[in-house]
């Protein structure tokens, strides 16, 4: 698996740390104990396509949104994830 | 089937063409008191508890390949009971005792080789820790012993005791743990639940659960048409999630690839199961000779039953700050197999809240040595419906309660467990 950073270029697995899937969102302060359950605990495991955060800690130190097919670790996207790397594009 | 010293030299003296099938390969009846769903070591011990420690015959063992092709097969073969957490610590020594005896309950030579295994310390912080552990193990019962250095070297004079950096400075080593042949365990439970009645039945993929009105569950669909089920037990660790999808369950777990390695065959090295305390790389040496040794998971969601170089580089690594020597073995094959790793590093094993089924699920890359253990603890718990003593903390619900078992202490990330 190698992974396309969009600053950075083709680049080997070992410079990126996997966070996780990217669709859980931070519930707001005062959310009910359900809603935090949900978000540290749940997560839908999917077999197939699915987005995801990773850190490009040995490169740009962006983090990424990349889309992966858990069944074959094909890659379809790596674009800046919201923060950082997507003020680094003016995103 | 009765395997015996007899038996084996009436084979020998005709050839060895007179061997039977140790297992009936079974067509699916339209009812079974019990269906587990996973012909894994798992699924297979929990239909061999139910049938002799329970009393409950007409179980059905449905394996979507063939049995043992998932992790059963896929594992560094060890086995052991040094935990510390409570929970933990009573339940693989359960499971530690049965491997004790699982040769005489199945009448099957699955190879339990209690060579020993020793998890080595280089800092004196680290041996404190061990020492904590092995308190722990001792107050519980477990056998355990903390080895200086000269122990270490008298025992593996080969390590690499020039480390500047993580040098080696004891270890503690449980004896009676070791190592035992998985495809055995597989084949001898299949061979022992047959006998009383299991009916095994490969090439059968669940793709449903048949529901009454109330929700609650009264069978599986499979590619081999429905089965009906007073009870489903679920033992498909890796698709725990897809499985328990198909019943409208999201479960506290992800799934990752974890590799293994085995090397050329070698003389005789490595007398025991050890772990490199500096790093993440555990070895021992199979009676064929390789060394099989593995490491980390990958740290990403996979269910490709295959890794990348990273982590291979890794484990590498490990091995050759340990033992130099072994730069010159070359690397005989390497695999994946996919992990249920749940939030907390710690197994699951419980009703679900949907009536009628039953979760055996999260063991991380630990399940091997569970087995027995796991089987008796799970039969225990659909047979009586409640769960057993040794797994009382294995709730699904702990997470909730926040009532957690991390072995590790790095909290609801499952890649760092």
């Amino acid at each position: 698996m190698r992974i396309v950073c969009p600053f950075c270029g083709e680049r080997e697995l070992g410079e990126f740390t996997y966070l996780g899937d990217a669709k859980p969102v931070r519930p707001a302060a005062g959310a009910s104990h359900d809603e935090v359950f949900d978000y540290v605990y749940l997560r839908d495991n999917i077999a197939g396509e699915t987005s995801e955060h990773w850190y490009h800690g040995g490169g740009c130190r962006a983090w990424l949104k990349i889309t992966r097919n858990t069944l074959t670790h094909e890659i379809s996207s790596v674009e800046p994830a919201a923060g950082v790397g997507a003020a680094k594009v003016g995103a | 089937m009765k395997y015996s010293i007899f038996s084996l030299a009436r084979a020998a003296f005709s050839g060895h063409k007179n061997w039977q099938r140790t297992w009936r390969d079974a067509s699916p009846k339209d009812h079974y008191d019990v269906v587990i769903i996973g012909g894994g070591g798992h699924g297979l011990a929990t239909a061999w508890f139910l049938a002799s420690e329970y009393g409950i015959r007409n179980v059905a063992v449905l394996e979507k390949g063939w049995i043992g092709s998932g992790n059963a097969g896929r594992n560094t073969t060890i086995i052991r009971s040094n935990y510390g957490l409570p929970g933990n610590t009573g339940f693989y020594e359960l499971s530690m005792k049965l491997w004790e005896r699982m040769e005489q309950d199945l009448n099957y030579n699955t190879m339990v080789s209690q060579r020993g295994v020793i998890n080595l310390y280089h800092s004196d912080a680290q041996r404190d820790a061990y020492a904590r552990r092995g308190n722990t193990m001792r107050i519980n019962g477990i056998d355990v012993e903390l080895l200086d250095l000269a122990a270490v070297k008298k025992m593996m004079p080969f390590l690499n005791f020039d480390n500047a950096r993580f040098p080696v400075q004891g270890g503690l080593l449980q004896r009676r743990g070791g190592t035992a042949r998985h495809d055995a365990v597989v084949w001898g439970y299949a061979h022992a639940a047959s006998a009383l009645g299991v009916d095994i039945i490969q090439n059968c993929e669940v793709t449903g659960f048949s529901r009454d009105a109330n929700g609650k569950v009264t069978g599986v669909e499979t590619t081999r048409g429905t089965i009906g089920a007073g009870k489903v037990g679920m033992a498909v660790a890796g698709s725990s999630s897809r499985v328990a999808a198909m019943a409208g369950l999201r479960l506290p777990i992800e799934s990752h690839v974890l590799q293994a390695f085995v090397s050329e065959a070698i003389k005789p090295l490595i007398p025991n199961v050890m772990t490199f305390g500096a790093g993440h790389f555990y070895v021992s040496q199979s009676d064929k000779g390789g060394l099989v040794f593995g490491g980390d998971i990958d740290g990403y969601n996979s269910y490709a039953q295959r890794g990348n170089m990273p982590v291979m580089e890794d484990v590498c690594e490990g091995g050759m700050a340990l033992m130099p020597m072994i730069g010159r073995v070359r690397l005989l094959r390497q695999w994946g197999g996919i992990m249920d790793m749940s939030m907390d590093g710690s197994p699951i094993i419980d009703k679900t809240p949907v009536d009628g089924l039953y979760l055996n699920a999260g063991w991380c890359y630990g399940g091997f040595k569970a087995t027995p253990g796991s089987g008796f603890v799970f039969a225990h718990l659909l047979a009586r419906d409640e769960p057993h003593m040794e797994a009382a903390r294995f709730r699904l619900d702990r997470f909730r309660r926040g009532a957690m078992i991390d072995e590790k202490g790095v909290g609801a990330q499952p890649n760092l467990h």
